[in-house]
């Protein structure tokens, strides 16, 4: 379809497609067999330029926005969403630094972050804490001119790879959700370590770890804005993200819908492709419609939220829980067309399968961006007057 | 310094059909990609590039459509890059290619180094290389797997060959043609696809590299194709494994059972 895209989308779009295609897709099966975190392919990302698409121009990114993001992030997810994923992560581990950071904390760290140099994170989730970040339990106390952190973060994408953190922590457990902030915490600054790397049903490639803060010790200038941002700075970061997260569905989606088509075009059985059998048919018009269906709302609803609309919430939440739902249901599909073949290791739709899953996990779970849709279809009505009924 | 990459467009393997009559290539609807090997030589360039600085100039000479294997290579990093195109350079074999080529280079000037890939894989013959540095009358090296400066003005190259591996060091101005173990060649990035994009080619014909028309085209070469055929199909090949007890054993059973005589 054609979704009229500039010219420089599409050349984003066809950098992506060509990195998936000649760097991710012969390396992707090695890698999640390993559990290997993708350094040289970072590299490759790196070089591309595509890690500062969304970034700004004065801080040596291309000046894009959320759908030159999106664009790229489709395009990597349809080789592996493994290594999309690590690459998407830094982009959430920067928006902190791009929306609330100050002029020298952005000229700091968004160049390196936009050319690639050194990768982001974002840490939110704790043990206690994982959908209900009000729970969180690690500290920011301030020291004169220093924060000492204490506590420990965990799952955190991309943990113990990247350079620059964008933590959670609680500034002042009385104010309660005006209680937590935002801080930079750089790989190697004092008290700051890592716990064990996760082993993971899908998404192998990207590294989970836990951030451990021991009396981590970190001048005062790396808190993002002001103290008791936090929740809001997680939450407006979040409406950034999340048609990213959207993205790595419609791509994940595409990519097994192509293997699916092409393998029921070519399996024989009672004397015909198989894709000769209504059934099967009907299921690749099902994933195909969805897909493009998914991608429609990922696109509109980027350019969208680009305009900084008042319903930003709401929008990214749907393209959250749709494009994520739409890529669980399309690769189990797939692996049913392709049938033991599909189970197997040797095809990519095995790996496909067990990645989708955490598309409706991670960043919000896809009960809680529906909860947020909700929540935000009662606050519009209640403002309606009178409705249309 | 300045360093040019020869480039070559030829149509893609994977979808090129022989013709069974005249053994020659069916190129009708077939697209055309980037010589791989060229690709090699592209990456070499930019990789010396990057370590010591360089200016790095593709050329390729061919119809008004090469300028497509230009812009790919300027997306890659290539600095800038020149077409060769004239309808009397068509017809060209090797020699009147490295004429033309080796009269592109004289009209760019101090040039220090030239690279090409160790050949083309459409005509295989790995001969332009040599012939562009023999008409230049500057070393060249052939099959070259690792490359370095080595000083101001030597370069330090490993070579592959039938008998194994051959350290030369170059005087430069020099040439060499590259395997593909110089490294894979790296992708684009969105900023230099974008001045790509835009950049305006130079197109130089016969009169802006001054040669006369005899001697470029099908009229400077001296070689005619009379016949194309298939080589034979070379003797199957085993590769012995295991340990060496159990191939010398192997190789005693195949020996005996193809009746050599004295087993
Ligand atoms: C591979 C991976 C990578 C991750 N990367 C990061 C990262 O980079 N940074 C980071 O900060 N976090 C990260 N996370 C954490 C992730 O965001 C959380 O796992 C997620 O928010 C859910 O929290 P939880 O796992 O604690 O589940 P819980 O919150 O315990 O939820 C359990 C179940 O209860 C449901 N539930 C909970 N509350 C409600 C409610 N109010 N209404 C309806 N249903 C509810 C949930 O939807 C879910 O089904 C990652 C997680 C994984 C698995």
């Amino acid at each position: 379809m054609n979704y009229f895209l500039s010219e420089e989308q599409k050349m984003i779009q066809e950098l992506a497609e060509q990195i998936a295609r000649e760097k991710i897709r012969p390396v992707r099966a090695q890698l999640d067999e390993a559990e290997a975190f993708p350094s040289e392919l970072m590299q490759v990302l790196a070089q591309s330029d595509l890690f500062g698409v969304y970034i700004p121009e004065e801080y040596g990114g291309l000046g894009g926005g959320i759908l030159e993001n999106c664009l790229a992030v489709e395009q990597l997810a349809r080789a592996c969403i493994g290594v999309a994923t690590s690459f998407a992560a830094s982009g959430l581990g920067a928006y902190p630094i791009l929306l609330y950071g100050s002029e020298e904390q952005k000229s700091a760290y968004l160049p390196d972050i936009a050319a690639g140099r050194r990768l982001a994170a974002f840490a939110v989730t704790e043990s206690g804490a994982g959908s209900d970040v009000t729970a969180i339990k690690t500290t920011a106390v301030k020291d004169g001119d220093h924060y000492i952190l204490n506590g420990t973060k965990q799952w955190i994408t991309n943990g113990g790879e990247a350079d620059i953190y964008s933590v959670l922590a609680v500034t002042d457990k009385a104010k309660g959700p005006r209680g937590a902030s935002f801080f930079i915490v750089e790989k190697g600054d004092p008290g700051f370590g890592f716990g064990k790397k996760e082993k993971k049903l899908g998404i192998r490639a990207s590294a989970t770890r836990e951030l451990v803060f021991q009396d981590c010790r970190i001048p005062k200038e790396r808190l993002i804005a002001k103290e008791g941002m936090g929740f809001i700075i997680a939450m407006k970061t979040f409406d950034k993200s999340r048609p990213g997260i959207g993205a790595l569905g419609v791509g994940l989606a595409q990519g097994a819908l192509d293997i699916a088509v092409e393998y029921a075009r070519k399996r024989v059985q009672f004397g015909k492709p198989i894709i000769s059998f209504q059934a099967v048919q009907h299921k690749l018009a099902d994933m195909a419609t969805k897909t493009e269906a998914a991608r429609a709302l990922i696109y509109s609803a980027a350019r969208h939220m680009d305009t900084n609309p008042p319903d930003a919430s709401k929008v990214a939440a749907m393209c959250k829980v749709f494009a994520s739902d739409v890529a669980v249901e399309v690769t189990t599909e797939a692996v049913q067309i392709l049938g033991g073949y599909g189970y197997m290791r040797d095809y990519p739709v095995e790996k496909m399968f067990r990645d989708a899953k955490i598309l409706q996990i991670y960043e919000g779970t896809n009960e809680i961006q529906r909860n947020i849709i909700g929540q935000e279809l009662n606050k519009e009505y209640g403002r309606i007057k009178e409705t249309f009924f | 310094m300045k360093i040019v990459v020869c480039i070559k467009q030829v149509p893609d393997a994977k979808n090129v059909r022989i013709d069974p009559n005249t053994h020659t290539l069916v190129r009708q609807g077939v697209e055309s990609i980037i010589n791989p090997f060229d690709l090699f030589a592209v990456e070499a360039a930019l990789r010396l590039k990057d370590r010591h600085g360089a200016h790095v100039t593709a050329i390729t000479m061919g119809p008004p459509q090469a300028e497509e294997a230009l812009r790919d290579v300027l997306s890659r990093g290539v600095d800038d890059a020149v077409l060769l195109s004239d309808r009397a350079f068509a017809g060209a074999d090797t020699w009147a290619t490295a004429t033309a080529l080796a009269a592109a280079v004289r009209k760019m000037g101090d040039v220090s180094l030239i690279f090409c890939g160790k050949q083309a894989i459409d005509g295989d013959t790995a001969q332009v290389g040599p012939e562009l540095a023999t008409i230049l009358d500057i070393p060249y090296a052939t099959f070259v797997k690792e490359l370095n400066l080595d000083g101001p003005d030597h370069l330090k190259v490993v070579r592959r060959t039938d008998e194994g591996t051959e350290v030369w060091r170059l005087p430069l101005p020099a040439l060499v043609t590259v395997l593909r173990e110089v490294g894979d060649p790296r992708v684009p990035s969105l900023k230099h696809k974008m001045r790509a994009k835009k950049a305006t080619l130079p197109v130089w014909g016969i009169q802006d590299v001054g040669l006369d028309q005899d001697r470029v085209g099908l009229s400077g070469s001296y070689t005619q194709v009379v016949k194309v055929f298939s080589p034979p199909r070379r003797a199957d090949r085993v590769m012995l494994q295991g340990p060496v007890e159990d191939q010398v054993e192997q190789l005693y059973r195949y020996l005996k059972e193809a009746k050599v005589p004295g087993l």
